[in-house]
């Protein structure tokens, strides 16, 4: 035991002494969730709108109004003909356009029909669409408070976003930003440190002492446990803070749950440093086969659900994706264990599977 | 088998296609120094790494105080001190700290062995506070040693201790190896500097992984087969080339200054010699009768056939 105390300390002594590893360990989760939280939003707000109306009648103003007042689109420019349309594109502000039919009040009232032009600016495809289905949506609205008496038959759907009811961001990026997060620290950080020890060649050493080579790794590991659960505590304090992430289930539960995690990535830190012998591989091993797949297959980013079956199928090894789930599911549901103990079997049966394959891959001996 | 602590019968060990070992068998006595003389190659630092148990070797056996190198790793992990060639401490820590580490993991402490290791320890004790990382090649080798010794092996290998030492930490050096030595450890060291063959009890000089002859650094040189001159001249690189062409002469290799002429037999007078080299207007020329080195030894044995 005082061995292991002994070799603890001279593993905070690494920690302490290396500035880059505590600016990795505790800048990293705060700048990563302030540039999620404030920068990388995919929400709209303020988007800048560019109308022509020709008509300029009582309803198409009645339109406008309900459309600039709804808080997402803000008017840019009115437009005096049709062919403004494409140089104010290219100006670059203006994400979507109105155009109004001329005599539109008119023609609404004689026809029953008249037509508005939505035109986006698809060069960003995704903000395109969106800005065009909340346009859309505005004017439906519109359409049926003008109807609700003339029209006999109504079916109005009443949609109500539940668990994220304002449909904000902060609600998928903390979890999957932890997810992230947990994962480098534990699994780059203990592959880092453990194959320095074989560069720097006092792995011999310690391989000669009579410590045994379960003690040396738990040794390593075990300092990386205690920093990567105060980042999980971070992140889930800023996020909590910042940006009103809330914690609806119990926090117990929660930290459990990230301590199951964090152990999975240590045990894989520690497999891939039993299979490489330099720090470049054991980076380049975490960023690219760790990473990459933690940020695109875990449903972080992309939903699952859209992708190719076959990428669907991988994304079932992805460990991420069960703690995601969980973190979600305790988080945003208030769920118990009830909810989510198949997940977190799912996350121990791969922290015992990546811990035996790195038990069988460790080598008493040196290998080379 | 009490007085023998190091046992070893050929053994083999190859990396791919290169063989690294080659049928090594040698024993070593209780509390004996012995030095494993031999280039940059020849094997030394992968018989160590087979005598710690850091690797296993092809074919083989061996034993270190009596336990196996295979079945009894553990226990000779317990007993040995290893300082490998390449300077492996934490360079992060302070000279304190990494013996404190050192005698942590080995379930002691500096005090416990403070007198064993107090004539090498004191020495860099005054930078006790400053990085391993930042001390001289001479302090670092101490605090190696040191580290190596704290926890009172029975059997220490030193892989290449003095290599990239200046020559008179070099000394200390190995001052202090009589002295654990007299303290009755058994030392295994490693060299690839002839001149301090003569320093240890015996010797093996090795070369491509076998090992050449086993005797103490006297009856090596006693075994010499030839006789020796020591030419000096003002244009050494003339001398060596026209000395090969002198008949009698067996080899000629360069020492420092000088020239070693190898001859068998009393064949060559020196005087006769003389008036050769000055024919070929060599300027200053000196010649002295001279007795073999380890390094003469050393470079006969290599040519030799079997």
């Amino acid at each position: 035991m005082k061995r292991f105390r002994g070799f603890v300390i001279k593993e905070f002594y690494h920690i302490f002494r290396d500035y880059r590893t505590l600016l990795i360990l505790f800048g990293m989760p705060a700048i990563q969730l302030m540039l999620f939280g404030y920068v990388l939003t995919n929400e709209i707000k303020d988007a800048k709108i560019a109308i022509y109306d020709p008509s300029n009648d009582v309803i198409t103003r009645k339109i406008t109004d309900k459309i600039l007042s709804s808080g997402y689109f803000i008017l840019e420019r009115n437009l005096s003909t049709v062919d403004e349309i494409d140089p104010v594109f290219r100006q670059g502000e203006v994400k979507l356009a109105l155009i109004y039919e001329p005599g539109f009040a008119q023609k609404l009232e004689k026809t029953g029909r008249a037509r508005i032009q939505i035109i986006g600016d698809a060069s960003d495809p995704n903000t395109a669409n969106m800005l065009v289905n909340y346009a859309t949506g505005i004017i439906s609205n519109f359409l049926v408070s003008m109807n609700s008496e003339k029209v006999p038959y109504q079916i109005t759907p009443e949609v109500r976003m539940m668990y994220n009811g304002e449909l904000k961001g902060v609600y998928m990026f903390v979890p999957g930003l932890m997810a992230m997060l947990l994962m480098l620290i534990s699994a780059l950080m203990t592959s880092l440190s453990i194959t320095k020890e074989k560069e720097m060649g006092t792995m011999e050493l310690l391989l000669v002492s009579p410590m045994r080579p379960w003690q040396i790794i738990v040794g390593k590991v075990f300092p990386y446990v205690f920093l990567a659960f105060i980042d999980a505590c971070i992140i889930l304090a800023l996020g909590n803070m910042f940006f009103g992430m809330p914690i609806i289930g119990s926090i117990s539960l929660l930290l459990l749950e990230s301590f199951l995690y964090i152990c999975m990535a240590l045990s894989l830190g520690i497999l891939i440093s039993s299979i490489t012998n330099s720090q470049q591989v054991a980076m380049m091993i975490s960023l690219v086969a760790l990473m990459l797949p933690t940020i695109l297959l875990s449903g972080f980013i992309f939903p699952v659900e859209n992708m190719p079956v076959i990428m669907q199928v991988l994304c079932h090894f992805m460990p991420p994706k069960y703690y995601i789930t969980i973190i979600k599911s305790i988080m945003l549901q208030g769920n118990g264990i009830e909810y989510v103990w198949r997940e977190t079997l799912i996350l121990m049966g791969f922290t015992a599977f990546f811990l035996g394959l790195s038990i069988k891959k460790f080598n008493i001996r040196l290998t080379s | 088998m009490s007085d023998i602590t190091v046992h070893v019968e050929h053994l083999t060990k190859k990396y791919g296609e290169t063989l690294a070992l080659d049928d090594i068998s040698f024993d070593v006595g209780k509390g004996e120094l012995f030095g494993f003389i031999g280039p940059d190659g020849a094997g030394k630092t992968t018989l160590f790494r087979l005598l710690t148990t850091l690797l296993l070797a092809d074919t083989g056996t061996g034993s270190v105080a009596g336990f196996d190198l295979v079945k009894d790793y553990k226990n000779i992990r317990n007993i040995s001190g290893y300082m490998p060639g390449k300077f492996s401490l934490y360079q992060d820590l302070t000279v304190e700290e990494n013996l404190k580490f050192f005698a942590t993991i080995f379930g002691t402490t500096i005090h416990e062995n403070y007198d064993l290791i107090k004539n090498i320890y004191q020495q860099i004790e005054p930078f006790k506070n400053r990085k391993a990382g930042k001390l001289s090649g001479g302090m670092k080798q101490k605090l190696a040693l040191s580290c190596a010794m704290i926890h009172k092996p029975e059997v220490l290998f030193l892989d290449e201790p003095t290599t990239g030492v200046d020559a008179v930490s070099r000394l200390e050096f190995w001052e202090m190896l009589k002295r654990l030595k007299d303290a009755g450890i058994t030392i295994l060291v490693s060299t690839p500097y002839m001149d301090e063959a003569s320093l240890c009890d015996r010797v093996a000089l090795m070369q491509n992984g076998r090992i050449m002859t086993i005797s103490t650094p006297g009856q090596v040189i006693r075994n010499y087969p030839l006789s020796l001159l020591s030419v000096k001249s003002s244009d050494i690189y003339h001398l060596l080339g026209e000395l090969r062409d002198y008949p009698g002469v067996h080899s000629v290799y360069a020492f420092g200054q000088s020239a070693h002429v190898a001859f068998s037999a009393q064949k060559i007078e020196p005087e006769a010699l003389s008036e050769f080299l000055k024919k070929k207007k060599h300027e200053s020329v000196e010649i002295t009768r001279i007795d073999a080195t380890i390094e003469d030894c050393f470079m006969e044995l290599m040519n030799s056939p079997e």
